[in-house]
């Protein structure tokens, strides 16, 4: 019976604790311990060395070696450390190694020892070099805390999502702080720090003193500060060998302790198993262990999920064990086995040895067309180990041709990049391409690219219509589209130029293309355009009014509504305006002007080009029935009926209807017998009908 | 008179869902902004926005005032801005600029709608102003304007695909479909003829692929769609419109599903803004009628009007107060709307039924046959010589370029020449943009034909034989519609008089002389199911590799939804189209729903294409 008691050593009254060995360090240590950096990561990950140099003398040449081992001591990695002085290391919630450097540069590593990133804690840490340094974990991700040489603290809450806080000062503060940890209270990141006997509290926006619940008098200063994993629980241990004990919040106190020893701890920190409702403080001097705990309400322990079990496995590289768990737990393809693949794969990239054929091969047979599974993603990774062909070959892979463009932008690849995503039939894509091959390309090549896309093309024409004019036309040049250009300066005239002399020129340059591009009808139109142009400045200098811009039609009509014929007839010459218009306009213009005189005058100056029945019908227009009817009588015999009826002569029309024996005639005069007295007429052209269907 | 559909009909899906998706979204990106706040619009989104949130809705949502953007900054104090807009947006730019040179700051947000291009964050970005603004979408696509029509409000889609090539708004039909298809279940049988046509099919294919699957498992309501690009069937977009609803929007022009009457029609002094849709007894009756029969219809309905009426007569008290609390209202109602439409139909008379309508409609008909081509050019000519109207002008050059595989050289240039001449120089840019557009080109001469060309033209016995040769002839797009009109029988053989009243075929939306060849299209690949034995008709219309099937074995489709087809017309539909269609379904028992880019008409086509400085 005794042997199960027998290593249990009692803990205050209803405790006790035993000391035993769960399983020995596999390690082979060539440093001492306490020449060492250590940082093990939490819940039991993994365990980094880095042998100190920098800390003894200044003159130790040889370069110090960062170790990574396992929990249990087995090597991971091992690298000579390049870079500055460290002063000190943690590990991420992710399990990533933050090394921070005397200058404020915070390295990161992976847990195979492979080189991450780095980032800088800001300017004023860089100016005042890194006294001291904390990484913490808050529920947002891990955090780092630097003290620098001015004794300020500069701080961030996630390294994931970097975004610096420097603290405020704390007044009088000389030296370093006696002791030092960082709190996370209501979701915010706070300094704790002990100054003699006091002890302040500094967040983002202020410092305040800070007194902990009956706490014993006496205390000159404070030796050592603990916080709980979880932020709840704070110990602090004094010079006078006394150890308080209590909330985070400064709030209440649980137990204090007097141990009798002055000497200051190396060590002290919470320990408490999980699930249990025992909480102790371990304090470690150099030869001495001790525990102080009491019993209190439970300590709620937050579990690793699935997902970050699985991702610790994949960290570990242990692939076929995560999907294995994964398949036995049947979690959904998206989430588990697909996820647990595309890792793989992005380890697989990194294999250098392999060639890129054998890799993308390898990658493709295990991953096929798994659904959630981001070939580009994987691409990227080939492209940041700088395997940009691996990565090229990866992306053949994608189905999505949308997806592959980013990374072949990335990759300098634009002209690939361009044609899938014309691929994709995404536009917007496409003019993202498009941008970015204006930027890289000179502009000879980037026209020359443009060339063979025309979808890229006419979207870019269409964005140069709108915002950079100047450049459609080296557009239009660059491909000898001399048709495009003659519309370029013809638009330009009308739109650019104020000045008459200005918009003659643009025609110029304009009739020039269209001769270039062999178009001799737009050439010639234009040319009579810069003649018209012209006519028309000069007839607003002689005759006054406004010329300027109408047609040719409107200013021959404009003319003769001001009584100057013979300008238009010598306009008419000059412009070859068929004789069929000119009758028409001169017949419209002079019946506006009701000069029914000079009208008829026209009228028999020549056998008109386009009949008479014109001129019965403006003249109906203008309600003169008695000069219609003038003209009715000289209109050809097809078109004598209609004549006849735009009068109102429907007996006459009748009349030559039936002489005409015409079936359409007969009904169309028929459909205006719609008058009382038209009856007769109605009668006569039934009776004549009747008798032609007779014969 | 208005013809009912066959009992086993299918029910039309309710899209009234559109609307209040797009308004939900509209308020969720109002509420974005707290507090009053302005909001200005571009004048093409007004309308829409107008059949989606009224000035009530938005003033719920604390919208202050509301701006009709024109090219002015306009001076507001509030302390928000929202910013609606399309593609051009560069008023915005302008807006915010100006408050910047006056010092004042406020929060704006532009919301483009239907989708964001990367160039507007660009211009932004470049005009210094993309960090004073916050960008949001309104992914409003659909509007349902009639329980059978939906239109994407993108006139611009026209100019921009047919005439530009760009293809930025296929990915926003591809996505309308997705979104269609989403709400309505998948569309197990697809057809479609065009170059946009199957690129937009491909893409809204790529996007339900990429989806999980959550639509896969709906049952379809629409059993059929088919896809269509406004450049297959140019000819039925440019001829005059003679059913009341193509008329009324010649006429008058329906923008966004509403019309102005003016006070012609009205026989007030105030113009009215009518909604012409289902909803409207009246105008449902009439619209898609041929006008020949539409102002009988309304005196007959005027008459029985009159006669329930005049029931009150023999009245006691109690049935007049029946009368009066039950009847009247409606009575009353449909009074008002049947005045209107009379008003519109007198006012339409006026302007149709004299001499030059007629000629007009000759002419159209004559080129449409293929007859009697001299006159017609020649009448083309003395409607340019008299500047009757440049759009009208316009469009017979079109009429008559497309119907004759191009204008002959001699032809080409003097019709230019004169509509120049007429209209002023700048339509020379307006021509380079249809002859870029196909719509109206030069024959190019005789002596380009090949041995190889004039042999196979040998091997054709029938007359086409000539049209043939200019086909192979013409290097640009050819319209090939002669042969095409043959083939596809779209000039009905009419015995004596084509009964208007009774109509057989959809040739009635064109007083029987031509069935619109789009909706024959549609007829004939619905009846074989697939483009089998129109492989002649497609080569013709130069969509050999555009024509395109594609049916999933879904049995999952009932019978009704088979019988429910959605036609879509990239680059517009003209309300002869939707007339004769629905025609067409009535006959067979289908339902045809419509998906537009916008409704089109002919004179909306010119002026697409034309280029007059403003």
């Amino acid at each position: 019976m005794d042997c199960y008691t027998a290593n249990w050593n009692p803990l205050g009254d209803s405790a006790f604790y035993r000391k035993y060995e769960l399983y020995s360090m596999d390690w082979d240590l060539k440093e001492e311990l306490r020449d060492c950096l250590v940082a093990a990561a939490p819940y039991g990950g993994p365990i980094a060395l880095l042998r100190n140099p920098w800390r003894k003398e200044k003159t130790a040449s040889m370069r110090p070696v960062l170790d990574i081992y396992s929990a249990s001591g087995m090597p991971l990695a091992s690298l000579l450390w390049k870079s500055g002085p460290v002063v000190s290391l943690g590990w991420s919630a992710e399990e990533e190694l933050l090394c921070v450097q005397e200058d404020g540069a915070v390295l990161v590593y992976g847990l195979h020892g492979d080189f991450r990133r780095h980032f800088s804690m800001g300017n004023e840490v860089l100016q005042n070099r890194v006294l001291d340094a904390r990484i913490f974990h808050t529920e947002f991700g891990s955090g780092v805390a630097i003290l620098t040489g001015a004794h300020r603290f500069t701080l961030s809450a996630n390294v994931g999502d970097l975004k610096l806080r420097r603290m405020p000062e704390v007044p009088g503060l000389q030296s370093a702080p006696s002791c030092w940890t960082t709190l996370c209270q209501d979701r915010v990141a706070q300094i704790l720090l002990a100054v003699g006997p006091d002890l302040y509290l500094l967040d983002h926006a202020a410092c305040s003193a800070v007194t902990p619940p009956g706490l014993a008098p006496g205390v000159s200063s404070f030796l050592q500060m603990a916080v709980s994993f979880t932020y709840r629980h704070l110990a602090l241990f004094t010079d006078t060998g006394y150890i308080w004990m209590g909330t985070a919040s400064l709030k209440e106190k649980l137990c204090e302790f007097n141990c009798n020893i002055r000497a200051p701890p190396k060590q002290m920190v919470w320990c408490s198993r999980p699930r249990s409702k025992e909480r102790a403080v371990v304090v470690a001097w150099e030869r001495r262990l001790m525990v102080v705990g009491d019993a209190p309400e439970s300590i709620q322990y937050k579990q690793l999920t699935i997902q970050v079990l699985l991702d610790r496995l994949v960290l570990r590289r242990l692939y076929p064990l995560a999907i294995q768990i994964c398949e036995y737990l049947r979690l959904p393809e998206v989430q588990g086995v697909s996820r647990i693949l595309a890792h793989w794969a992005c380890y697989k990239v990194q294999q250098k040895d392999v060639s890129d054929e054998d890799v993308a091969r390898a990658i493709n047979q295990k991953l096929g067309d798994t659904p959630g599974v981001s070939y580009s993603d994987i691409a990227a990774r080939a492209y940041g180990c700088g395997r940009t062909e691996l990565a090229i070959k990866l992306l053949e892979y994608e189905p999505r041709s949308g997806e592959q463009v980013p990374l072949l932008l990335k990759m300098k690849r634009s002209k690939l990049a361009l044609s899938k995503a014309i691929e994709s039939g995404d536009t917007d894509l496409v003019f993202t391409v498009l941008l970015h091959l204006k930027n890289e390309l000179n502009r000879g090549d980037f026209f020359m690219t443009l060339r063979n896309q025309p979808m890229a093309l006419s979207l870019y024409r269409q964005f140069c219509k709108h915002q950079e004019l100047e450049t459609l036309k080296d557009l239009y040049n660059q491909d000898d589209n001399h048709q495009e250009l003659g519309s370029f300066h013809i638009r330009a005239s009308y739109a650019a130029e104020e000045r008459i002399e200005g918009r003659v020129a643009a025609l110029q340059t304009a009739a020039d293309a269209f001769y270039k591009a062999k178009n001799e009808f737009a050439a010639k139109a234009t040319e009579d355009q810069m003649r018209l142009l012209r006519l028309q400045r000069r007839l607003e200098d002689e005759l006054g009014g406004q010329f300027l811009d109408l047609s040719l039609h409107d200013t021959a009509t404009t003319l003769i509504l001001g009584g100057h014929n013979k300008r238009a007839e010598q306009l008419a010459r000059d412009f070859r305006i068929p004789d069929k218009r000119l009758w028409w306009l001169k017949l419209t213009a002079l019946a506006d002007l009701e000069d029914w005189e000079e009208l008829e005058k026209f009228s028999k100056s020549k056998k008109s080009p386009i009949g008479y029945l014109p001129f019965v019908e403006i003249c109906m227009k203008q309600h003169n029935k008695y000069e219609a009817k003038k003209y009715a009588s000289r209109v050809g015999p097809e078109q004598k009926v209609k004549a006849l009826l735009l009068v109102g002569d429907v007996a006459q029309a009748a009349d030559v209807a039936i002489e005409h024996r015409n079936e359409a005639e007969l009904s169309l005069v028929l459909s205006h017998c719609t008058g009382a007295t038209d009856g007769a007429t109605a009668d006569k052209i039934q009776r004549a009908r009747a008798q032609a269907q007779k014969k | 008179m208005a013809f009912p559909h066959r009992p086993d009909a299918p029910e039309l899906p309710d899209f009234s869902m559109l609307k209040r998706l797009a308004r939900d979204q509209l308020i969720y990106l109002l509420e974005q902004l707290p507090g009053k706040k302005d909001l200005f619009i571009e004048a093409d989104l007004m309308s829409p926005l107008d059949r989606i949130a009224n000035v009530s809705i938005l003033k719920q949502h604390e919208v202050d005032k509301l701006y009709k953007v024109e090219n002015k900054p306009a001076l507001s104090s509030n302390e928000h801005k929202l910013l609606a807009c399309r593609a051009a947006f560069l008023f915005s730019v302008d807006l915010v600029n100006a408050d910047k040179l006056a010092g004042r700051t406020r929060k704006y947000k532009v919301i483009f709608s239907p989708q964001k291009f990367y160039a507007c964050e660009m211009v932004l970005e470049e005009e210094g102003i993309y960090g004073d603004v916050s960008c949001d979408e309104w992914a409003f696509s659909l509007l349902p304007l009639d329980v059978d029509l939906l239109s994407m409000e993108l006139p611009e889609f026209f100019r921009d695909y047919f005439l530009e090539g760009d293809q930025r708004w296929i990915n926003t039909v591809a996505q309308a479909l997705h979104l269609l298809s989403t709400l309505y279940g998948s569309f197990p049988n697809c057809y479609g003829i065009g170059r946009c046509a199957k690129m937009s099919y491909e893409l809204w294919r790529k996007l339900e692929e990429e989806e999980d699957g959550e639509t896969k498992g709906r049952r379809p309501e629409i059993g059929h769609i088919f896809l269509l690009d406004r450049d297959v069937d140019f000819v039925t977009a440019l001829c005059s419109q003679v059913v009341y609803e193509g008329l009324v929007d010649d006429t008058f022009r329906i923008k966004c599903g509403s019309v102005d009457f003016g006070p012609e029609v009205t026989s007030s002094d105030k113009s009215l803004k009518v909604l012409l849709n289902a909803e409207d007894k009246v105008f449902n009756e009439i619209r898609n009628e041929h006008f020949s029969n539409v102002f009988g219809f309304l005196s007959q309905k005027a008459r029985n009007l009159q006669a329930q009426y005049d029931r009150r007569r023999g009245m006691d008290i109690k049935q007049m107060k029946n009368f009066v609390s039950q009847e009247l209202k409606g009575l009353k109602q449909e009074h008002r709307l049947l005045s209107l439409h009379i008003g519109a139909c007198e006012s339409i008379m006026k302007k149709k039924t004299k001499q030059d309508f007629q000629e007009l409609i000759k002419t159209e008909h004559a080129l449409l046959e293929g007859f009697n081509i001299r006159e017609s050019t020649s009448y083309i000519e003395e409607h340019i010589d008299r500047q009757v109207s440049p759009i009208e002008s316009l469009r017979l050059m079109c009429l008559l370029s497309i119907t004759e595989n191009g204008l002959i050289p001699k032809d080409y240039r003097s019709l230019k020449t004169q509509y120049l001449q007429s209209y002023g120089p700048d339509h020379l840019l307006t021509f380079s943009n249809l002859r870029r557009a196909g719509l109206l080109t030069e024959q190019a001469p005789g002596d380009t034909l090949t041995a190889v060309e004039s042999k196979v033209s040998k091997l054709v016995t029938d007359k086409a034989a000539g049209k043939i040769t200019d086909a192979f002839s013409s290097l640009a797009k050819r319209s090939n519609f002669r042969a095409i009109s043959k083939k596809l029988n779209l000039i009905p053989r009419v015995d004596g008089e084509y009964d208007l009243k009774v109509p057989r075929d959809m040739a009635y939306v064109f007083s029987g002389a031509y069935v619109p060849l789009s909706c024959r299209i549609v007829e004939q690949v619905l009846e074989r199911r697939s483009w089998q034995g129109l492989d002649e008709v497609v080569r013709l219309l130069n969509c050999s590799e555009f024509a395109f099937t594609d049916m999933t074995k879904d049995d999952k489709a009932s019978s009704e939804s088979l019988r429910l087809i959605l036609v879509v017309f990239l680059g517009g539909c003209t309300f002869s189209e939707v007339s004769a269609l629905r025609f067409l379904g009535r006959e067979k028992g289908y339902r045809f729903i419509f998906l537009t880019t916008a409704v089109t008409n002919s004179a909306r086509l010119m002026e697409a294409m034309s280029e007059v400085k403003a």
